[in-house]
C-alpha cells in the first residue's frame, strides 16, 4: 500500500547514500567534507605552486553543451589543450541540462564537486560558496580577468570574490514577426512601453494575435515583470532587493501595474495558460505558425522556434529583434538589460592546472570559434563579439554592449525557491486572479520567509 | 478470528526455537532490504523535515515544526489537498461505477467481447507520460477535442480545458478516468469470474429478475474485489503525480496541483528539501492513516486470517 510512497523517498535517499559511498573512494575529498564549512579562502593550498608542474594531472570537467556544434567544439578545444600540455588529462562529462542539475546535486551533497563545471552564477553559485564547495579564484585569474566582459564576470562573484568564469551572456528581448508588423503598419521598433502597448492595439486591429506567451512555463511570463522591475527600480533598487531580500519597495508594484496594462489588452494567443515554452502547443510553436507577433524571450528563441515549426525551417529572415523599450518616467537606465548565460565554476578540490585550462577555454581564439558557430552562445571574451554574424544575434550583442547593467534572471540571481515564488506570483497577474499589489506582496513575503 | 485452518495444524513439522530461528533467518534478507530502502528513507525524510535545508549545506538550520505549519497554512497546499480529495470522490462516484457497469456487461457472453475487453484495457497499458502528452495535444485549443465539438455542432461548448483554472481539474479527472477505468474493469471482471454461475442460475430459477440477481447475488459476492478496487483507487488518487505533472505541471496558477506535484515542485525544482520532506511526510501520513483505517474497518472481513491474526 505504501510501496510507491516508499519508493519515492527511497530514490531521494538512495542518491544520498550512493553519493556518500562515492565520497569515500574519491581520491582528493576528505570524507567529512560536507560537514566542515571551512572558510572559502582556506582550501587554496591544494597545489601551492601556480606554475603547472610536469606531474600528471586530471581535470574533471562537466558541461551541458550536449548538442553540436557546442559538444564538438568543447571536445576539440580540450584535445588542443591536452596536445599542448601532455601532462594534463581532461575527463569530459557531457550531460543534458536537467540531468546535469540532478547529477551535480548528488556530487555536491557528497562534497565532491567536479573540478570545472557548468554554472549560471548568481544565487546557485552563492549557495555552493556558502557550502564551501567552490574555489575562490580571484587572485588566480587577476592577470586575465579584464579579458572578460565585466557585467558577465559580476554574475560569478560572491561578496566581491570570483568563483567562476562566464563564456556566454545573452539578453532577453522582444522577438517579432516582421511581416505581421508590416501588415499592422508598424514601421519602427517601439521606443517606450506606451509605444509597445499602442503597437499591440494596431496588431489586434489588423487581426493578428499580438503576443505569444508560454504560460505553463511561468518563468516566461515572469520575464515581463522582471524587466519592468529593472526599469522601475533601476540597478540600485534591484541590487538592494537581491542582496538584502527586501522586496517591499513600491517600484515592484509599479512593475506589476505596467505589466497589467499589457495584460488588460488581452493580447495573448488562445489557451496561453497551458502553453509550455517548447514542444506541442508551445509558445515557440505559436510564434512559428504566426499565432503571436511578438514574444519576450532570450537569445535561444530562434533555435526553439525552428525546432517547433512544421517545416523545421523556422522563421528565417522574417524574425526580428528589438530591445525591451524604455518606461517613461522610470528611474532605470533604458539600456539596462535582463539576461544570463553560461559559465564554469571551479570546484574546491580542483588542481591548479584547471585555471590555465579555463583561461584557454575563454581565450579570444576559443570565443571566436563559439561566435562563428552562431549557435546562440554569445561569447563574453572582449573583442570576440564580431565573430557572431547572425543578424538577430548581432542585434542582441549590440544591446548587450550598450547595457551598463544586466540583471541576472531573477530565479538565478536569488534562489530557485524565491525564483519559483516570483514566477507563481506573476502568473496570478496574467491568469487574472492577482493584482500588482498582491503580486508584490507575495514576492516580498516569500523573500522574507524562505 | 480464532479460526485455525485444519490442514495447517496437522502438517506443522515441529515447533519451538528451531523453527523460529529458521523463520528469522529466511526473513532476514527481506527485512534488511526493507529497512534500508523503506524504513531508513522514511526516517530520513522525517529528519530532514524539521530543518530548513537546500540540500547542499550541512543540516544545521533546525526549524522544528515550522515547515509543517508553513505547508498547512499555504493556500496552494490546501488547494492541492482539495484536488486530491476531489479526485478520490469523483473516482468513487463516477469511475468505479462506470468500470463496474462495463465489467457486468462484458462478463456476459457475446460476439466481440474479447476485442472490447482489450480496447477498454488498452489505456491502462500506455505509460502515464505518453497519456499526458497525448491528452495535452488533444485538449489544446484547435486540438482534436475542439475540432470534434465543432464537427458535431457543439462548438459553443468548447473550453480551453487545460488552460482555464476552473476546468483544468475536471479535464484532468476525465483523463485519469480514461487511463484507469480499464484497470478497475479487469479487476472486477476477474472477481465476477470467481462467482459460480450456479448461484445466478438459482436466483433466476427462484424468479429473480436480472437486476435483482445483480443486486442481491452478484454484488455482495463481488464485495471483496470491489473493496480492493476502491482501496487502490483511493491510494492512487492520493499519490497522483505523473499524469498531472506531464499534462499541466500543476497549473495554471496551481489549479491542478496535487500533494505529490507540490512536493516535487518544492523539493526538486526549488531545492527546499527540508520543506519538501515535510510535505512528503504529510502525504505519507495521509496515505498511511487512510490505508490503516480502510484495512481495519473495510477490508477486515476480506483479510481475516491472512493479516489480522498472524496465521495463529
Amino acid at each position: 500500500m505504501m510501496s510507491r510512497r516508499g519508493a519515492a523517498t527511497l530514490l531521494a535517499t538512495a542518491a544520498v547514500v550512493f553519493a556518500a559511498c562515492s565520497s569515500g573512494s574519491a581520491s582528493s575529498a576528505p570524507a567529512s567534507a560536507a560537514a566542515t564549512a571551512a572558510p572559502p579562502s582556506a582550501p587554496a593550498s591544494v597545489a601551492p605552486s601556480a606554475a603547472p608542474s610536469a606531474a600528471a594531472v586530471t581535470i574533471n570537467w562537466y558541461h551541458i553543451q550536449n548538442n553540436d556544434p557546442g559538444k564538438s567544439l568543447w571536445q576539440k578545444l580540450a584535445d588542443d589543450y591536452t596536445a599542448a600540455h601532455p601532462n594534463v588529462k581532461v575527463n569530459i562529462t557531457v550531460l543534458e541540462n536537467e540531468a546535469f542539475k540532478t547529477k551535480l546535486t548528488t556530487l555536491l551533497q557528497a562534497g565532491t564537486p567536479p573540478d570545472l563545471f557548468q554554472s549560471w552564477g548568481g544565487g546557485g553559485l552563492r549557495e555552493q560558496q556558502t557550502a564551501g564547495l567552490v574555489k575562490d579564484i580571484t587572485s588566480d585569474v587577476s592577470s586575465w580577468a579584464s579579458e572578460i566582459n565585466p557585467g558577465a564576470m559580476g554574475m560569478y562573484q560572491v561578496d566581491g570574490k570570483q568563483y567562476g568564469i562566464p563564456f556566454d551572456l545573452g539578453m532577453v528581448g522582444f522577438w517579432y514577426n516582421k511581416s505581421q508588423f508590416a501588415t499592422a503598419g508598424i514601421t519602427s521598433a517601439p521606443a517606450t512601453w506606451d509605444d509597445l502597448l499602442a503597437d499591440i492595439g494596431k496588431l489586434k486591429t489588423a487581426g493578428v494575435t499580438p503576443v505569444a506567451l508560454a504560460g505553463k512555463d511561468t518563468w516566461t511570463g515572469a520575464f515581463y515583470w522582471a524587466f519592468l522591475a529593472v526599469r522601475e527600480c533601476g540597478k540600485a533598487g534591484m541590487d538592494k532587493a537581491v542582496t538584502t531580500g527586501d522586496w517591499s519597495d513600491p517600484c515592484f508594484v509599479k512593475a506589476g501595474a505596467d505589466f497589467k496594462k499589457l495584460i488588460d489588452l488581452k493580447p495573448f494567443q488562445q489557451g496561453f495558460l497551458a502553453a509550455p515554452w517548447d514542444g506541442a502547443g508551445s509558445g515557440a510553436a505559436a510564434m512559428a505558425k504566426g499565432d503571436g507577433a511578438i514574444q519576450l524571450m532570450g537569445q535561444w528563441l530562434p533555435g526553439t522556434v525552428t525546432a517547433n515549426s512544421t517545416d523545421k525551417k523556422g522563421m528565417g529572415d522574417n524574425l526580428g529583434w528589438f530591445p525591451f523599450p524604455a518606461v517613461t518616467g522610470s528611474p532605470g537606465d533604458p539600456n539596462d538589460g535582463l539576461g544570463g548565460g553560461n559559465g564554469f565554476a571551479v570546484g574546491k578540490n580542483a588542481p591548479a592546472e584547471t585555471i590555465d585550462f579555463l583561461h584557454f577555454l575563454v581565450s579570444k581564439d576559443a570565443a571566436n570559434q563559439w561566435g562563428a558557430s552562431n549557435s546562440g552562445i554569445l561569447p563574453t571574451t572582449v573583442g570576440s563579439e564580431a565573430s557572431v554574424t547572425d543578424p538577430t544575434l548581432t542585434a542582441v550583442l549590440a544591446a548587450r554592449a550598450k547595457a551598463n547593467f544586466v540583471q541576472l534572471y531573477l530565479d538565478q540571481a536569488t534562489t530557485p525557491a524565491l525564483g519559483g515564488s516570483i514566477n507563481d506570483a506573476v502568473a496570478t497577474l496574467y491568469a487574472g486572479s492577482g493584482t500588482p499589489e498582491s503580486v508584490a506582496a507575495a514576492i516580498a513575503t516569500a523573500a522574507k520567509t524562505q | 478470528m480464532t479460526t485455525t485452518i485444519g490442514a495447517d495444524t496437522t502438517r506443522r513439522p515441529r515447533r519451538g526455537p528451531g523453527r523460529r530461528t529458521a523463520i528469522a533467518l529466511f526473513l532476514l534478507p527481506a527485512l534488511l532490504l526493507y529497512a534500508i530502502f523503506v524504513l531508513f528513507p522514511i526516517v530520513q525524510a522525517v529528519r530532514y523535515s524539521v530543518f530548513k535545508w537546500n540540500g547542499l549545506t550541512p543540516l544545521t538550520d533546525f526549524v522544528g515544526l515550522a515547515n509543517y505549519q508553513r505547508a498547512l497554512a499555504d493556500p496552494v497546499f490546501q488547494g492541492a489537498v482539495q484536488h486530491n480529495l476531489l479526485v478520490i470522490v469523483l473516482s468513487l462516484v463516477v469511475q468505479i461505477p462506470f468500470a463496474l457497469g462495463l465489467a457486468l456487461m462484458l462478463s456476459r457472453r457475446f460476439r466481440g467481447r474479447t476485442v472490447l475487453r482489450l480496447v477498454f484495457f488498452a489505456p491502462y497499458v500506455i505509460a502515464e507520460v505518453i497519456t499526458g502528452v497525448v491528452w495535452s495535444l488533444l485538449l489544446q485549443p484547435s486540438g482534436l477535442a475542439d475540432g470534434l465539438l465543432h464537427a458535431i455542432g457543439l462548438g459553443s461548448l468548447y473550453q480551453p480545458w487545460l488552460a482555464d483554472p476552473s476546468t483544468v481539474m475536471l479535464a484532468m479527472f476525465f483523463v485519469i478516468s480514461w487511463k484507469y477505468f480499464g484497470f478497475h474493469m479487469i479487476l472486477l471482471l476477474a472477481g465476477l469470474q470467481g462467482i459460480p454461475h450456479e448461484l445466478e442460475e438459482a436466483a433466476a430459477i427462484d424468479g429473480a429478475t436480472r437486476r435483482q440477481a445483480i443486486r442481491f447475488v452478484t454484488l455482495p459476492l463481488l464485495g471483496p474485489t470491489l473493496r480492493v478496487s476502491v482501496f487502490l483507487s483511493i491510494i492512487g488518487a492520493l499519490q497522483l503525480f505523473d499524469l498531472i505533472w506531464v499534462t499541466t505541471g500543476g497549473g495554471p496558477i496551481n489549479a491542478s496541483n496535487t500533494m505529490a506535484t507540490y512536493m516535487f515542485d518544492w523539493g526538486f525544482k526549488r531545492f527546499q528539501l527540508g520543506y519538501g520532506s515535510a510535505v512528503a511526510v504529510i502525504l505519507f501520513g495521509f496515505a498511511l492513516i487512510l490505508a490503516l483505517a480502510y484495512q481495519r474497518w473495510v477490508l477486515r472481513r476480506d483479510t481475516e486470517g491472512a493479516m489480522t491474526t498472524g496465521g495463529e
